[in-house]
């Protein structure tokens, strides 16, 4: 079958990254896919933000749901997962869904035909989008694994989060790079943001502190082509 | 111009009122012929354009029409309402309002004329401007900025209304950039609330003067001009360049082995003001001549990213005469009057012959006496160019650059504005526009475009019209659609978009980022802290900093010491070399009877230049090609600056990564470039694959350009600055920070989100038009390359030549990697790989 081959393809036994036991794939445009489930997580899309920009006098270009879907459609196309879980703040505000244009709201319930699809609440969405179909949760466990927004402050094994936009930056050769990055131990894992229009906080920020074993933090940073994982003894904040 | 002094006494009798003429007489004066020339043709209703030398009196030439005109109004009675603005006066730089404020003031007390002289900048604070609407100064002295504030205000045709004349100090310099635009759309709008309206324009020596006197007027008919007064420059200039004892290095920008011979130049003179190019030559400068300074004479230094504070103390003690020195930068370079400078000393090479002109007049202000300057190349080509702008200012050669047409980023802000003021009809506004000298050629098309823009964003997809900014009523007009409209621009005027910068916040040594705040010490460009590591040491403000780390919107530094010091490097300040010099230093090379006229050692460098390689005639490009190492290198010779030589390298190594000659990088200097290669690229160019014709053939500057662009961090950072201008995005204030990066949607995103869905917005043009005559001087590389075409000189040799050595040098200090970020991640995470043993 055609996409099962280009599953195959996409997932080399290398390129699999360990969570409290289950292996996942981090994919350098920013999802993670848990082939054993054939369940695909991705955060904080933040749809409608720039008609939430616009609503308050920035006219930033409406395009953003646009490109953020033609995205994820992508990704979805490419690993055809039995479940979606989106991580939070899907939307940019709790208005978001009513505001998106028809034809992008179409997109999407196309996407989510034939899967089982969970919208987290997250802080900027904490009410369901309740005209889209799929199921609202505030989180959700499956096997070894916990789904929510927010990382908890304590340490859970098998914790998938988004929320805080982790990017991660080196120096090398005098010149900096700074890329969005997902962000594990190994027993905790934090996702990049995938919205078009999302920005991104340094995984050395105060904000993350307690939330990793410093010592085998690494952080997956998005490559054009491929992922790159650096030890956290080589980030720099900032 | 012949003086007549005869004619100019009856004339001043006629022209000015009687206590001018007894001011004149007690001060031992009397009015030059360029001032009352002036008066008289203002007072017949013209406006002016006003070319002079400094040290003309070019000032009060200025004033002259308004003072005399002010000194005749009947008095106001009391209970009569307050008058509004009689005279405007515009000036590019706070520091010279507040330097014509103490000017002018002098003269107008002596007199004893009843005008209040007042500013308003950036710095004037709140309940100033409040009562400055209510109770308006006769004169009123401010920038290109605050007009566009005034204007946009609600009560802007009332406060104008007795408007009758605008001075523009510094022209010249003010209508080449984007704030020239801003203040030719102003001058179009005060021109509509009082259509007789004059304006006088104050200049240095331009290359063409009738751009500026269209400039001045309202361009219906197209094309109208103001009245010119030309007075011939001064006294001849002495101008030197330093034959040192020492050695002269070369490469570099410091003028490191001058500095003994400086410092004895200073103690010589009374004052001195030393001249660099950017703000870190001008700290590298200043920390050595301390170092010199046994006598501890008071030297200070003044560039722009100092705290406001310490800048107004320097300008200060500057004009107390308490200073032996001052080391600054291009804040410096304008008309302001310093008394004592006797003289000027330019360290690196001017770039430009017009500029080298204006820093030397800064000394001596008095036209009859000559100015002396000593420049100080800081490099071998330094040399060379040195020679070249010295001849050019003898002969009074003029390069100031072309005006270009009116950006539509920062036509938008304006129409923002306007609308902020009060209701507009499109048809007037668009008509009001073209009056502009810069928007003459404006079409209608376009300008719908830009309104559309500032309703709703412009998009093709009509998602924001409940959203809109302005809106067009049932009467036709343009209305704002919400007050909050207005309070956002308010926030956002302006057409000068700084890198984004962190406050550079001094704790006490030893307390690290817990240490409680300091003082400010001014700023710093945020992508020089990021390669900063904490207990980094660097030069700020003449101090040794060390790096503490990044504390929200600040850096966090405290006392350093010790060896390896770096030097912060700014973005803005780096001005290319001028067409015209880049022509003279071409000529010089060639000709082999004018190196009599430089230092020995350079005339030696450049004969042993000769007998191991070549100099290229005068319109030929020398390329070499040698090689060194294990690489094979290129370096060619076009002399068009740094910033075309950048583009330049980047797209000949998109080519010659084609050809499969592995290029690994290249480095740009102002006069050359050289491009390193794991492939032998002569090897290359013999079996024509490609020949070296074909691999400079004007054709880059099509495909090759496009797709280079769009990846480009110029175009993004050109984006960044036109969607801030056009109010699409917000400025960064420091505080706004806190917040944190992930709530604000930057630059970058849009960029490319919009690139992808709408590569027409006009906001993309704008950026495009913006990057190709900027940043990338696109124009300038496709002259050249039309130039040389067919007249490349090729030279292959065993090893480097003497002429290559400065560009040589500059490898490794700021190369540009060909290659995308994404390989310095490679190597991060292979270091990481090998470092665990997984390799």
């Amino acid at each position: 079958m055609n996409f099962s081959l280009s599953r195959a393809m996409l997932i080399a036994e290398a390129d699999l990254v360990g969570i409290a036991g289950e292996r996942a794939v981090c994919d350098r445009r920013g999802v993670l896919y848990f082939p054993d489930l054939r369940l695909l997580a991705v955060s904080d899309l933040h749809l409608e933000k720039g008609s939430s920009f616009a609503r308050r006098g920035a006219l930033i270009p409406p395009y953003d749901t646009g490109a953020t879907l033609l995205q994820l459609q992508a990704v979805i196309a490419d690993y055809q997962p039995r479940i979606v879980v989106s991580l939070g703040d899907s939307f940019h505000d709790g208005s978001g869904a009513e505001r998106m244009h028809q034809s992008f709201r179409g997109r999407l319930e196309a996407m989510m035909a034939g899967r089982d699809w969970f919208w987290v609440a997250g802080n900027h969405d904490p009410e369901a989008p309740t005209d889209l179909p799929g199921e609202t949760v505030q989180e959700l466990a499956i096997g070894s694994l916990v789904f929510r927004h927010e990382p908890s402050k304590l340490r859970v094994e098998g914790e998938i989060a988004g929320h805080l936009h982790p990017c991660a930056r080196i120096v090398q050769r005098g010149r900096s790079v700074r890329r969005r990055c997902f962000a594990g131990d190994g027993g905790r894992m934090i996702m990049p943001a995938f919205g078009a229009y999302t920005g991104s906080l340094n995984v050395l920020d105060r904000a993350y502190a307690d939330l990793f074993r410093l010592e085998t933090l690494v952080a997956y940073m998005l490559g054009a082509e491929r992922i790159f994982a650096i030890s956290g003894s080589m980030l720099r904040p900032g | 111009m012949t003086e007549q002094p005869r004619l100019a006494e009856q004339n001043a009798a006629v022209l000015l009122p009687e206590p001018f003429v007894e001011w004149f007489g007690k001060k031992g004066w009397s009015p030059r012929v360029h001032q009352l020339e002036l008066l008289a043709q203002a007072q017949g209703g013209q406006s002016v354009l006003l070319i002079a030398p400094t040290g003309a009196g070019k000032t009060l030439a200025g004033f002259l029409p308004s003072l005399t005109e002010l000194a005749n109004r009947p008095r106001r009675k009391p209970g009569q309402a307050h008058r509004g603005i009689h005279t405007l006066y515009i000036s590019p730089l706070k520091a010279l309002a507040v330097d014509i404020e103490r000017n002018l003031g002098k003269p107008v007390e002596e007199i004893g004329l009843p005008v209040t002289i007042e500013t308003r900048t950036g710095d004037t604070p709140s309940h100033k401007r409040q009562r400055q609407k209510l109770v308006p100064p006769d004169i009123l002295l401010t920038t290109p900025e605050q007009l566009a504030l005034l204007i946009a205000g609600n009560d802007a045709k009332r406060f104008f209304e007795d408007l009758r004349y605008v001075v523009l100090d510094e022209l010249h310099s003010l209508v080449t950039s984007k704030r020239g635009h801003l203040l030719a759309l102003g001058l179009a709008r005060l021109r509509t609330f009082v259509p007789s309206l004059q304006t006088i324009g104050l200049s240095a020596t331009v290359a063409e003067p009738d751009e500026l006197r269209c400039w001045l007027v309202a361009q219906n008919p197209p094309g109208d001009m103001a009245g010119l007064i030309t007075v011939a420059g001064g006294a001849k200039p002495d101008i030197s360049i330093l034959d040192s004892r020492e050695r002269v290095p070369w490469s570099g920008h410091s003028a490191r082995y001058a500095i003994p011979e400086i410092y004895e130049a200073i103690k010589k003179h009374r004052t001195t003001l030393l001249f660099v190019n950017t703000r870190s030559q001008a700290e590298l400068l200043f920390q050595e001549l301390w170092r010199a300074n046994e006598d501890s004479l008071p030297i200070a230094l003044h560039h722009g990213s100092l705290d406001v504070g310490q800048r107004r103390r320097v300008e200060k003690a500057m004009a107390d005469n308490a200073l032996r020195a001052i080391v600054a930068t291009s804040t410096l370079d304008l008309g302001i009057d310093w008394g004592d400078v006797d003289l000027v000393v330019h360290v690196g090479a001017p770039k430009g012959a017009s500029r080298l002109a204006q820093r030397i007049g800064r000394s001596n202000h008095r036209m009859d006496e000559p100015s002396k300057a000593i420049l100080i190349p800081a490099n071998r080509f330094e040399v060379l160019e040195c020679r070249a702008a010295l001849d050019a200012n003898y002969l009074g050669a003029q390069d100031t650059p072309p005006l270009i047409k009116g950006a539509l980023d920062v036509l938008s802000q304006h129409v923002l504005g306007v609308a902020c003021g009060g209701p507009f009809d499109a048809d007037l506004l668009y008509e009001e526009v073209r009056a502009a000298a810069p928007y003459a050629a404006l079409e209608r098309e376009t300008f719908d475009r830009v309104v559309d823009f500032v309703a709703t964003g412009g998009y093709a997809l009509k998602n924001y019209e409940r959203y809109a900014r302005i809106r067009r009523n049932k009467d036709g007009l343009w209305r704002i659609s919400h007050p909050s409209v207005a309070q956002q621009y308010r926030l956002n005027v302006g057409t000068i978009v700084e890198m984004p910068e962190l406050n550079i916040r001094y704790v006490r040594q030893g307390r690290g980022m817990a240490g409680r705040g300091g003082p400010v010490l001014g700023k710093i460009e945020e992508y020089f802290a990021e390669t900063l590591r904490p207990g980094d040491n660097f030069l700020f403000a003449g101090k040794v900093l060390r790096f503490e780390g990044i504390r929200e919107n600040e850096c966090v530094v405290s006392n350093g010491a010790g060896a390896n010091i770096i030097v912060p490097s700014y973005a803005g300040g780096k001005f290319p070399l001028s067409t015209y010099l880049a022509e003279q230093v071409r000529g010089m090379l060639a000709d082999s009877d004018r190196w009599k006229l430089l230092p020995e050692q350079v005339a030696d460098w450049l004969r042993i230049q000769q007998e191991k390689s070549v100099l290229p005639k005068r319109g030929d490009l020398l390329v070499e090609t040698f090689p060194r190492g294990n690489r094979h290198y290129m370096v060619a010779y076009p002399f068009e600056g740094r910033l075309a030589h950048q583009t330049l390298g980047m797209l000949l190594t998109r080519r010659l990564e084609r050809a499969h000659a592995r290029p690994l990088g290249f480095v740009a200097t102002d006069y050359s470039l050289a491009v390193w290669a794991l492939d032998d690229m002569a090897a290359l160019f013999k079996a024509r694959k490609p020949s070296l014709g074909q691999l400079f053939d004007e054709d880059m500057l099509g495909d090759d350009l496009e797709a280079w662009l769009n990846d480009s961090w110029m175009l993004k950072r050109t984006f960044r600055t036109c969607a801030v201008i056009a109010g699409l995005i917000e400025k960064r204030y420091p505080g706004q920070e806190k917040s944190g990066r992930q709530v604000t949607v930057s630059a970058d995103l849009i960029y490319d989100v919009l690139r992808s869905h709408e590569p027409d917005h006009i906001l993309l043009q704008a950026t495009r038009t913006d990057a190709s005559a900027g940043l990338l001087d696109v124009s300038r590389l496709g002259e050249m390359l039309s130039r040389v075409r067919g007249r490349i000189v090729h030279k292959h040799l065993d090893q480097i030549s003497p002429l290559a050595v400065p560009v040589m040098l500059e490898i490794g200090k700021e190369s540009v990697n060909g290659g995308a970020n994404d390989t310095l991640l490679m190597e991060a995470a292979d270091l990481v790989e090998e470092a665990m043993g997984r390799a």
